[in-house]
Parts: structure tokens; C-alpha cells; sequence
């Protein structure tokens, strides 16, 4: 047998990091801009180095001021450039909500289409760290909701690594959601760098009897939910969405056509979420394909608390979504 | 720190500087666009009451001063930022009436394609950028614009312009801080005309003195009135070159006052009619008028020409903008994303 090419191993935030240093080293105009980011190394240790190999100008320490920099991020990609903004958690976020929404992604249509903003904006979402309330929540089903953006949610190494160029390409705004759980995940990159794309759901399991339909920091809870029901004769495919807005609904369809159920896992709150799309767009587009009522593990509804066996309480379980999968087996059509 | 001892230095009020070369500007050529703008937003006003015109309309009469006084100011290649009362903006910095009508008509041939109506006018083309009707979130758009030329090194400046009421929102602190501390060229027009909607500077502000605000981020900043366009444009030239040499922001506070409505839709009925009466007294154009014929500059024959151009153009562009095409409800959603294969 031949050897394989040694494919190293790395985190998530080591792909993260060289996927940001490709992008500021192939063109000029990139440039990397946060709370945080430079002399600190980043929040979640995403962009340490960075500020040493390409200096200050590029990596760009800002004041706490979210709404400022995003802003300001809007308006030098309008000028021209591609940055990168981050911000630290999506629940800071909400504090330039008035940029992202209404200037990056109103400006392309409200100006009659001479305005677009070709900006990434990466961000921290997601439990599991006690962090409680305020540091915690999953937010991105939020800006799927809004026309004009782009939302990814990277759940692999290998998205990870290969999300940012594309997104840097895209001559939209595109918000890169990051699950905090994920970082210290190490995995592989196939082909090293690996492009991908950013428009379509990924099969991350094939499976016949019920598609477990999930993304980001969850994906690893519906795997291990797919292991569990594998021993009890119970075949679960995992879509991993990967791209929340525009969704990929042929693969959504294509999915439920295989095996006739679907749990939708999402560590979102319920009410008027992601998951209900989701489940919604499954209802419009493959009704007659589905043998069971769609079952949706997600966050309880409160706000996220601090005590790990409250904050475990409140987030989607394998166990969950096993008995869901389940439920969806035992009704035949 | 020497910078952090140069910024603190600089935190004071400057008054009357910078100095520089005095110009002499066209003053009959400032006087016809002031002019222009106002017969335009009249006619906007008969337009609106015939219902062709839609929506929310703010009018920038009595403000006129403000608008031509700052974009004479400016190049080609400098960027604007501008408020929802732009329309006087809009046509200083070139946009063509007859697309800033056909945009409040709602047609195709409009300047955002009838996407955004009186309040969201743009023109790439001109570095026009809106057309912002969120107060204050036009502000870090232009720090981005700023920022952008600082990474480039070019010379270009970028003006936001914006009323008293952005000051008391934090995009604004925000902005200033931004652009003080990263030294970016933006020179900040504040179109001080006293009321935030309905709510008076006194009732809005606890320091009603604006620029003295701006001067706590460190950077020069200071007032000129807004209702004598010979004196905002030479605040706009002076703050202009200022960016332009030493690449840092400056604040202009330009005390000025709406003779009407906050916009169509409102009855005014928080502010004295004397109190209104009084800032006609001291109406732009009829004292640049004044002046000028005073000078010998102009003759009323002048006047009266301008006069008749300026109809003449506005009914050419009111013909124009209602022949205009509406956009098709195909293209509904077209510009939500960019067109496919469009690459920035």
C-alpha cells in the first residue's frame, strides 16, 4: 500500500487562523479588525500571531465600540476593501445589529444596486462553556432571517479552514458563525487548504431511516445520537446545513425523500426560530414524503444559566435527540 | 506617549481655526444652487400634495446654506455620507434633478431605482452615499470610508454630514472616538438646526454646545453659521483642507434652522411661530441676494434670469421623471443579492 501524504492535524482555531493569514496574505485589501484581535491574540486565541506577521494596520485592535466597527467595516468595504470584522460573541453582536441589518444588508437594494458590501463578519455563538446569560445564546437563526446576508456555520476543520475565501469572494455580507465549543476540536483538512463551498447542506452521515438535520456546534450531538441509534438497528442520516441563509432546500428535500423522517436539532430557542424553518420549508416541499410529524430538539427556552447542570439541562442531549428519532421510527405510514 | 500628549493637547476648542489662504468664492453661483434647491423642495412640496410623491419627504429649506456651503467644499474624489433631508445635498454634489425626482416617483430611471424614495438618494458615481434615515448610522459608514483611504494612503477626504440628533446617539461617540483615535480624514458637518423631530436641543442635549463635545475626542472642532452660506463654506473649505493636509477629523458645527415641518407628515406643533418668524429674518437667500446686488455682482435682471432657469430646468425634470419607466415587479427581489457572476 502506498503512504498517504502526511495530513496534519490541527484545531478548529488553528484552521480558523490559517484561513485568515491566506486571506491577508493574497490580497492587499483584507484586513482583520476587533476587540481584541492583535496584542491580545484574539478573544478565543483565533488570530494570535497574526498581529506580529502583518503589523497593526491590518490586524486592528478597536475600542468596545460594536457598532462602530462594524460600521466602519461596512462603509471600507464599500471604499474598496475586504475586511474581516469579529466580533466576540453573538450576543455582542446586537449592539451593531443597526449596521448589519440596516446598512450591510439593505444598502445593495435600497440604493438600486449600486451599493454592495463585500464584507465577512465572524463571530463566537453558542453554550456549553458556562458563560451563562449574556455570552451564551445561539442568535444566527436571527440573521437568517434577513435578506441580503449570507449565514455560514462552520462545523468541521475542514470548513473551518476553507469558509473564509469563498465568503471573502462573495461580493456580499457574509456572517460566519463560530460554535465556541468547537475551537479546541482537532481534526484534519483533506487537501491542506481545501476550498469549499458556500452554498450547499453536507451529508455528514448517510443514514435511511430518519434525517437528523442540524449545523454548527450540534453536529456533534446529532453524530453521536446517530451512533446510539445505529446500535439499536436504527439508520439516522446528519445534514449539517453549514449554510443557514440562503438554505440548500434541495438537500433538505433530497434528504427526507431518502428516509421519510427528520429531526431538526438546534441549539436556538424554538418559538419563531431556525429549526421552525426548517421543519416549515420541509412541510411546503416534501409533505407527501414525510411518515412522521417532524420532531425538533432544541435550547430550552430561557435564558442560558450558569451552572453546568442547568446549563447541560438547557441544551439539545444526544439522548434527546435519540428518543425524538425514535419517536419518528415507530410511527408507520 | 507623544501621540496620547498631542491628542490631549488638541483637546480644546478651536475657533476660527484653521487657518488658510482666503478664496474668493463664486458668490452668485453659491446663491443660484441655494436658490435652486429651494425651488426644487417648493415644488416638492406641490408634488407631495398631488400625490405623486410618496412616503416620508424631510425638507431642508432654510438649510440650504448648509448643503451648498459643504459640498463646494469637496472633489470629485472625496466621499459624502448624508442624512433623510438630502435632497439640497444631493443636488450640490451633482445628482441630476431629474433622477432624484424620478427616485421620489418610484420609477426605474430613479437614482436608486425607486428602491428608496426621498430619503435614501445615491450615486456611486459621485461618491454620493445616501440617503441614511437611521440617526447616526451614517456615521460609521464614513469612519469606514476613512479608514479605507488611511490603508490606501490616498488624500481623499470623506464628509458626513448630520443633525443635532445623532449627537445624543452613541454611533456618533462612537464614530468620533474612532476617527480621532485611528487619525482618520473625515471632517464631520453637524447640521445643528436645533430640533431632533420634535424634541428642541435644550430638551435633547445636557451640553448643548456640540462642538465642544466633539473636541473631548481630541480633534479640532468648531462652529460657523449655517444660515449664511459664505461662512459654512468657508468652515467647509477650511475643515476640508485641514483633513486633506494633516489626514486627522475635524468637526464643524453649522447652527442653521428648518423653516418647515420636521417632514410632511408633521403639524409643528412644538415650536413658537415667533420663534420660526425670528430665524426667517434670516433666511440665506434673500441676504446673500441682498448682498450681492448691493455689490454690484448681480442686477435684478440677473435674479429674475436664475429665476426662470431654474423653473425651466425643474419642469424639464418633472416631464422627464414622469415619462421614466417604473421598474418592473420582476425585478422585485433583483439587488437583494448581486446579480450573479457580479464581482466586487
Amino acid at each position: 500500500m502506498t503512504a498517504l501524504p502526511a495530513v496534519e492535524e490541527l484545531t478548529y482555531r488553528d484552521a480558523v487562523r490559517a484561513a485568515l493569514r491566506e486571506a491577508l496574505q493574497r490580497d492587499e485589501r483584507v484586513f482583520l479588525m476587533g476587540e481584541d484581535v492583535g496584542r491580545y491574540g484574539g478573544c478565543f486565541a483565533v488570530s494570535m500571531g497574526l498581529l506580529e506577521e502583518f503589523g497593526p494596520e491590518r490586524i486592528r485592535d478597536t475600542p468596545l465600540s460594536e457598532s462602530g466597527f462594524v460600521g466602519a467595516g461596512i462603509g471600507a468595504a464599500l471604499a474598496g476593501m475586504r475586511p474581516i470584522v469579529e466580533i466576540m460573541t453573538v450576543n455582542f453582536s446586537l449592539l451593531a445589529l443597526d449596521q448589519i441589518l440596516n446598512n450591510a444588508a439593505t444598502l445593495l437594494h435600497m440604493s438600486g444596486g449600486q451599493l454592495n458590501v463585500p464584507l465577512v463578519i465572524r463571530m463566537t455563538t453558542g453554550a456549553g462553556r458556562q458563560l451563562a446569560a449574556q455570552h451564551s445564546h445561539s442568535l444566527e437563526g436571527w440573521y437568517a432571517h434577513i435578506p441580503g446576508l449570507r449565514i455560514l456555520a462552520p462545523a468541521t476543520i475542514a470548513d473551518a479552514r476553507g469558509m473564509l475565501q469563498p465568503a471573502l469572494d462573495d461580493p456580499d455580507p457574509v456572517l460566519i458563525f463560530e460554535h465556541g465549543s468547537l475551537y479546541n476540536v482537532v481534526g484534519t483538512v483533506p487537501d491542506g487548504t481545501g476550498g469549499v463551498d458556500i452554498t450547499s447542506a453536507a451529508i455528514r452521515r448517510p443514514g435511511t431511516d430518519v434525517s437528523i438535520i442540524t449545523y454548527g456546534g450540534t453536529l456533534a450531538t446529532a453524530l453521536a445520537a446517530a451512533e446510539q441509534l445505529a446500535e439499536q438497528n436504527v439508520a439516522a442520516e446528519v445534514v449539517d446545513l453549514r449554510v443557514l441563509r440562503p438554505l440548500d432546500d434541495a438537500a433538505l428535500v433530497d434528504s427526507i425523500t431518502r428516509t421519510h423522517r427528520a429531526v431538526i436539532v438546534d441549539e436556538g430557542w424554538r418559538s419563531g426560530s431556525l429549526s421552525a424553518e426548517v421543519a416549515a420549508r420541509l412541510v411546503e416541499q416534501a409533505f407527501y414524503e414525510l411518515d412522521a410529524p417532524i420532531e425538533r430538539v432544541c435550547a430550552a427556552e430561557v435564558p442560558m444559566p450558569y451552572a453546568r447542570h442547568l446549563e447541560q439541562a438547557a441544551l439539545p442531549q444526544p439522548e434527546a435527540v435519540v428518543a425524538a428519532a425514535r419517536r419518528t421510527v415507530a410511527t408507520h405510514a | 506617549m507623544t501621540a496620547t500628549t498631542k491628542r490631549t493637547a488638541r483637546a480644546k476648542r478651536s475657533r476660527g481655526h484653521p487657518t488658510s489662504t482666503p478664496t474668493t468664492p463664486d458668490r452668485p453661483e453659491l446663491y443660484r444652487q441655494m436658490l435652486r434647491i429651494r425651488r426644487f423642495e417648493e415644488k416638492c412640496v406641490e408634488l407631495y400634495s398631488a400625490e405623486k410623491i410618496r412616503g416620508f419627504m424631510h425638507l431642508c429649506i432654510g438649510e440650504e446654506a448648509v448643503a451648498v456651503g459643504v459640498m463646494q467644499a469637496l472633489s470629485a474624489d472625496d466621499a459624502v455620507v448624508a442624512t433623510y433631508r438630502e435632497h439640497g445635498q444631493a443636488l450640490a454634489r451633482g445628482l441630476r434633478m431629474e433622477t432624484v425626482l424620478a427616485e421620489m416617483f418610484g420609477r426605474s430611471t430613479g437614482c436608486s431605482r425607486g428602491r428608496g424614495g426621498s430619503m435614501h438618494l445615491f450615486d456611486s458615481s459621485l461618491r454620493f452615499y445616501g440617503g441614511n434615515a437611521i440617526v447616526g448610522g451614517g456615521l460609521p459608514l464614513a469612519v469606514g470610508f476613512a479608514l479605507a483611504e488611511k490603508l490606501r494612503h490616498s488624500n481623499r477626504v470623506t464628509a458626513c454630514v448630520f443633525g443635532d440628533g445623532a449627537v445624543a446617539e452613541g454611533e456618533f461617540h462612537e464614530s468620533a472616538n474612532l476617527a480621532a483615535l485611528w487619525q482618520l480624514p473625515i471632517a464631520f458637518f453637524c447640521e445643528n438646526n436645533r430640533y431632533a423631530m420634535g424634541t428642541a436641543l435644550e430638551r435633547e442635549h445636557a451640553q448643548t454646545d456640540l462642538a465642544l463635545r466633539a473636541a473631548s475626542y481630541g480633534m479640532v472642532a468648531w462652529s460657523a453659521d449655517g444660515m449664511d452660506v459664505l461662512a459654512v463654506a468657508d468652515a467647509a473649505r477650511r475643515a476640508v483642507e485641514l483633513v486633506r493636509e494633516s489626514g486627522e477629523p475635524c468637526f464643524v458645527e453649522l447652527h442653521t434652522y428648518r423653516f418647515r415641518a420636521h417632514s410632511m407628515y408633521d403639524p409643528d406643533r412644538y415650536r413658537e411661530k415667533a420663534e420660526i418668524a425670528q430665524w426667517r429674518t434670516r433666511d440665506p437667500l434673500p441676504a446673500l441676494a441682498h448682498r450681492l446686488r448691493s455689490d454690484d455682482v448681480v442686477t435684478d435682471a440677473d435674479l429674475q434670469r436664475m429665476e426662470d432657469e431654474i423653473e425651466a430646468e425643474i419642469d424639464a425634470a418633472i416631464q422627464e421623471a414622469e415619462a421614466g419607466p417604473l421598474e418592473p415587479v420582476e425585478e422585485l427581489t433583483r439587488f437583494v443579492y448581486s446579480d450573479p457572476g457580479a464581482r466586487p
